[in-house]
């Protein structure tokens, strides 16, 4: 089986057909190529595959890519603006908050959601909001300075 | 995952419709479960009908003393409504607890209340709220929905299409989380509505129940001080790498406590 | 280093490797695709231990879209060799190790949980999932040996090792030892599991091969931490390709952590089978194939005492330990609790009698290897636990006991009785640090106060010590080795004046494209971005033998140092020619290539150029170019070295342990980066505090894995872990000629003892084996609380 999907990433109008078993970070990766976005575990637990589905972070490998059908996705390759890094691009080289830059493209993409989301963004809140990404290489210490950094200069942004 | 036939059907009658002609069809809301269960292989259906395009399943609406949550509701939505927060604060928190900030976006209620995982937080609001569980067929109270491990009251096909939940009086939420998995190691729902307290516990047993020792000690007295000296029975409690039956029973009364301590005055 | 370098090095510069990761433009091996390739999976094996009778392909071989379904049967008739194990072991009796063949897919036995039975290609990865569901093994099933302390008492695995033992090895003075405990006032003694852990790089394994019939070259593009080292053990081991027709290529790699030094089964069949069929074959593991088939870490039962004098001196320290080392020698496995390990265990103290026995075993569970630390934090866990134990039942301050005991500054260079000779330290300055930034002093009136909102709250020590820089090849080699372990290091200068700088070092992670950037750009002179480090292809460099055991700066960063100075050699004297005047007369600073006492000057770049610009060069004095490479061998391991302090609060009713405060202070000799290193550590204490607190692997008695994924093996998260109190003391290494010793392992190696002394303080009891998960923390409170 087959269904015709069409969908925007990255702001790109896709269409394009898939199989239902295809899901979404495949149809990124394989068909797309665009291969930023990573598959870190088969549970939905390790978030290495966040993107952004209609401005909301979710596990891309836990969406099917018919689901995905008439949405706007956005990967790590799309939110740098104007040719320059997006503000959360730019803290994580700041702060050191990647190592072997495996978990980087999901948990930056989780970042920008939860700082878009929450107001009040002390220490503790951007731990609980990360929870849903697993870095084995950081200790989350400089991920969390990034957030903070980041998270100053996104005030008054919107969404990206 | 293995190959399976997609649909998407507009209404609920189409679906139904769908599932009839499916030789062995299951019904997509979220996906947060469905999907990895069919990616390990461990779940196969050959037809996917996915309800997203159901348009009336998303509502969220709080009136009559009632919040009315729609099956396709996301957590993060139940957990960023101002209208929950205001009428059912700890049903906000709760849903704000469950899974992570990804799982939040795409889970909804109606699949986590289908699923009824032993360990999901769902069951214990709605059996701590007695809360009523609609169907396109009909209405279930909590009471009677959960049935056991991994199963509920729904007839095949049957589609849920939304949870009612009164307005409580008070209520709270305390959740012991496993430290792997996030799901809740114990969960325990207190929810008082004219005088009447109902107590739920989630993640100890193969299904969410309610605890009578518990609740006849709160109806006597609301403080966590009425439930010194109650022990739970570790029996039929569940028992994992994770947590004994022991340490389970332990962790009800604890929880218990707790959300008492955290209800609203 | 002159004092110049000196200053323009301990900088954090940020990371040139960003960029390409922030922006998704990394390029893991997964994200390589070949034109035709096909894609392979695994059969595995369901049962921990079974014969294997007949496996049936033949549905596989029919079914949609596969190319070809290989066995180990078919490995047999191609005659490859079995995966090696690269460190011979001697056991006390003069034996060698047994080292059961260890098949790249089992013929006959299946002897672990998800060893790999046969592979599966096709077209699609769909297809060849599918197909791999239908090839039937028919097995008859054994009886499973799980624990490694039953192990040697269990149903035998291996015909070549009775008792399922694979060696008995001994280090250190058996009767001094024994004499000194006859001496002691006081011994205290302790057993404890070191548990077993499954490292979990977040890219999991993979591997893609391409085979050229015209030239017969075969390339794999695998997830590897020391490519070379893969290449020469395909080539001469399993004898898959000659070695100059095979390349191994490790692009970005997602983490290793020492899972990824390995040779294993996977890589190596997807490389053959690439050959068999002709294609490329991709082959990406599941996170769940990872569980069961990435070589998992530690798993030690020991016993272990330690006799001291009435006024806490140290007088002898005695250990048994039974590692396990799963089913089959992984590459390096012997090595971890003998030479890693047991050569670590005076730690920072003035022991002098130290006897250790190591009892290696076989078990049906995955292999044992390297995990970040290996052997050193089975060593600090068992010191610094009985070093606290026994201050405690000796009613001495455990920061006191340390300080009694440790080795001083005018002892060194100081000779442990465990062959280990330490070539520098200053480890009462660490702990005094480490002591005041954790307000060690003011800790009772946090207890006080946790007290009375109803917490418990606990302080806890750990003074570790590591060998890193591994290793000096003499050394390695008397001791069973069966490589050397020097580093390459090559830079190329071009003509432009830009620098291209090779490295057999591997990072994954480690930052080595910055900080060997920084090391080479100071000692020329040259802005960072003028320096690009290559790693990671054999085809680009000679040779290198890769990361692991904390070596890259010591021994990679060393080798790139022998060959500045090297180029600088040769600069000089091409300097030297272009301003007609004598080598000897030029010197080299900043950038600059000078006549002494005079105004003569030629820059960097403009030697460069003349290097490759040979109209009018003496030939038979002066060679063109300017590329030179070095192959350093340390003279010793290095000696980093620190204090872990952890405080804690535990809520007694539900037994969760919440980290307050955690102070690290480490010693790695000379910083190049202090922002990698800090990075470094964090990511060590994260590890070493998962070990302690949340990660555990568990098998069953059948030996079925029950933490076979994310929802039950627990990782640690963000919201688990506390912000780090890091900071730094330096003696610089004395053997290297960059005076580094190595950050990568320390903090995994300090942080679990730490913890654990902490909790145990807390609660007020001798011991508790890791993880404290909360169910065994509320559990010891409340018998604590009945006692």
């Amino acid at each position: 089986m087959s269904i015709d999907i069409t969908l925007t990433v990255n702001g790109r109008e896709i269409n394009t057909e898939v199989s239902p078993e295809t899901t979404l970070v495949q149809l990124l990766r394989e068909h797309l190529l665009l291969t930023g976005t990573h598959v870190g575990c088969d549970t939905s637990q390790c978030g290495a595959c966040t993107v952004h589905l209609d401005g909301r972070a979710v596990k891309s490998c836990t969406v099917l890519a018919v689901q995905a059908d008439g949405s706007e996705v956005t990967t790590i390759e799309g939110i740098a603006v104007a040719g320059g890094l997006h503000p959360m691009q730019a803290a994580f080289h700041q702060c050191h908050g990647l190592q072997c830059g495996f978990c980087t493209a999901g948990m930056i993409m989780s970042a920008i959601d939860l700082v878009t989301r929450e107001d009040d963004l002390d220490e503790a809140t951007i731990r609980k909001g990360l929870a849903g990404n697993i870095c084995r290489c950081t200790g989350y210490h400089n991920i969390v300075k990034a957030v903070q950094m980041a998270a100053g200069q996104m005030e008054g942004r919107g969404h990206e | 995952m293995y190959s399976f036939n997609y649909s998407k059907p507009d209404t609920i009658e189409a679906a139904r419709e769908m599932m009839r002609s499916a030789e062995d069809g299951i019904y997509l809301a979220g996906g947060q479960t469905l999907i990895p269960a069919m990616k390990q292989r461990l779940s196969a259906p050959t037809d996917v009908i996915d309800l997203s395009s159901i348009g009336e399943l998303t509502d969220i609406d709080v009136s009559d003393g009632r919040v009315r949550l729609g099956a396709l509701v996301k957590h993060a939505d139940v957990a960023g409504s101002d209208a929950v927060r205001s009428a059912i604060p700890a049903l906000a928190d709760l849903a704000a607890g469950i899974g992570d900030a990804q799982v939040r976006n795409r889970g909804t209620i109606g699949g986590s209340v289908a699923n009824n995982d032993p360990a999901a937080d769902y069951p214990a609001a709605l059996l701590g709220l007695g809360a009523s569980v609609h169907t396109d067929q009909r209405q279930i109270p909590a009471d009677d929905f959960f049935v056991g491990l991994f199963e509920t009251a729904l007839e095949e096909g049957e589609i849920i299409t939304q949870v009612a939940f009164p307005v409580p009086d008070r209520a709270a939420y305390a959740k012991f989380p496993n430290p792997a998995s996030r799901y809740a190691t114990v969960g325990v729902f207190i929810g008082v509505r004219d005088g009447v307290t109902r107590v739920a516990v989630t993640g100890a047993a193969p299904c969410a129940f309610r605890s009578a020792e518990i609740e006849a000690a709160l109806n006597a007295e609301i403080s966590a001080r009425s439930l010194d000296g109650i022990t739970i029975g570790a029996d039929d409690l569940n028992n994992d790498i994770h947590a004994s039956a022991e340490y389970r029973a332990h962790l009800v009364t604890v929880m218990a406590k707790r959300a008492v301590t955290a209800l609203p005055k | 280093m002159s004092e110049t370098e000196i200053s323009t090095i301990g900088r954090s510069v940020l990371r040139k490797e960003d960029h390409r990761f922030i922006t998704g433009n990394g390029r893991f091996t997964d994200d390589i695709n070949l034109p035709g390739q096909t894609y392979a999976v695994f059969v595995r094996s369901p049962l921990p231990h079974a014969e294997v009778r007949a496996v049936d392909t033949s549905e596989a071989e029919a079914a949609a879209g596969v190319v070809a379904v290989l066995t180990g049967a078919d490995l047999a008739q191609d005659e490859l060799g079995g995966l090696p194990c690269g460190w011979m072991i001697t056991s006390k009796d003069g034996s060698e190790m047994k080292q059961p063949l260890h098949p790249v897919m089992a013929v006959d036995k299946v002897n672990y949980l998800g060893e790999p039975v046969a592979i599966v290609i096709a077209e699609t990865l769909l297809e060849a999932r599918n197909a791999a569901e239908t090839v039937q093994v028919d097995y008859r099933e054994l009886d499973a040996v799980v624990g490694a302390d039953k192990a040697q008492s269990a149903l035998q695995i291996h015909a070549e090792a009775p008792a399922n033992t694979c060696y008995e090895w001994e280090l250190g003075e058996r009767e001094a030892t024994e004499a000194a405990f006859e001496q002691a006032s006081h011994i205290t003694s302790l057993d404890l599991h070191n548990n077993r852990l499954i490292p979990n790089a977040i890219e999991p394994r993979a591997a893609i091969a391409d085979y050229q019939p015209g030239t017969e070259e075969l390339t794999l593009y695998t997830t590897s931490q020391n490519p070379h080292l893969a290449r020469l053990i395909l080539a001469a081991f399993v004898q898959i390709a000659p070695e100059h027709k095979l390349r191994v290529v490790s692009p970005d790699v997602g983490g290793g952590f020492g899972s990824k030094i390995m040779v294993y089964s996977e890589e190596t069949a997807t490389a053959w089978a690439c050959m068999r069929i002709g294609r490329p074959v991709k082959w990406c593991a599941d996170r769940s194939e990872a569980f069961l088939a990435d070589a998992h870490g530690r798993d030690h039962f020991s016993h272990v005492e330690l006799a001291l004098d009435d006024e806490g001196t140290f007088l002898g320290l005695r250990v048994k330990t039974i590692a396990n080392m799963g089913a089959y020698l992984s590459s390096f496995a012997s090595s971890v609790p003998t030479y890693l390990y047991g050569t670590l265990l005076a730690g920072q103290y003035k022991t002098p009698a130290i006897y250790v026995e190591v009892d290696a075993v076989f078990t049906n569970t995955a292999p044992v290897d390297a995990y970040r630390g290996a052997g050193r934090p089975e060593a600090s866990f068992l010191i610094e636990r009985i070093t606290t134990m026994a201050a405690r039942e000796m009613d001495i301050d455990p920061a006191e006991l340390r300080r009694r005991n440790f080795i001083q500054p005018e002892d060194f260079p100081y000779q442990t009785p465990v062959a280990l000779e330490y070539d520098t330290g200053n480890y009462g300055v660490s702990l005094d640090k480490a002591l005041e930034m954790s307000g060690y002093a003011e800790f009772s009136a946090r207890q006080q106060q946790s007290v009375s909102s109803g917490k418990l709250r606990g302080i806890g020590i750990s003074c570790y010590i590591e060998a890193c820089g591994i290793a000096p090849s003499q050394v390695a080699g008397s001791l069973g080795a069966g490589v050397g372990l020097w580093e390459s290091g090559e830079i190329r200068v071009n003509p432009t004046g830009n620098v291209t700088v090779l490295t057999g070092s591997h990072s994954h992670g480690q930052g080595h494209e910055t900080t060997f950037a920084q090391l080479v750009a100071a000692r020329f002179g040259i802005p960072i971005d003028d320096v690009q480090v290559v790693h990671g292809d054999t085809a680009r460099l000679d040779f290198g033998m890769g990361t692991y055991g904390s070596r890259s700066i010591a021994v990679g960063g060393s080798a790139l140092s022998v060959a500045a100075d090297k180029i600088i050699t040769k600069g000089c004297k091409i300097a030297a020619h272009l301003m007609e005047t004598e080598a000897e007369n030029i010197d080299f600073d900043q950038g600059e290539f000078k006549v002494s006492s005079s105004n003569l000057s030629k820059t960097f770049q403009e030697v460069a150029f003349a290097a490759y610009v040979p109209h009018d060069y003496p030939l038979d004095e002066l060679e063109p170019g300017l590329t030179e490479k070095a192959f350093y061998d340390p003279a010793n391991f290095t000696y980093p070295a620190g204090c872990h302090i952890c405080e804690v609060e535990i809520d007694p009713d539900t037994g969760c342990v919440e980290i307050v405060n955690f102070t690290a202070v480490d010693d790695f000799g000379r910083i190049i980066n202090p922002m990698i290193v800090e990075g470094q550590v964090h990511g060590g204490l994260a590890q070493g505090i998962g070990q302690a607190l949340l990660e555990n692997c568990v098998y069953d008695d059948t030996g079925q894995l029950l933490t076979g994924s994310y929802m039950d093996y627990c990782m640690p998260r963000a919201d688990d872990l506390p912000s780090f109190n890091v900071d730094l003391t330096e003696t610089p290494c004395t053997h290297n000629p960059l005076g580094v010793k190595g950050c990568g392992e320390a903090g995994a190696i300090g942080s679990p003892p730490a913890v654990i002394n902490a909790i145990t303080h807390a609660i007020g009891i001798p011991h508790m084996d890791m993880p404290a998960t909360a169910e065994k923390v509320w559990r010891a409170i409340q018998e604590k609380r009945g006692a």
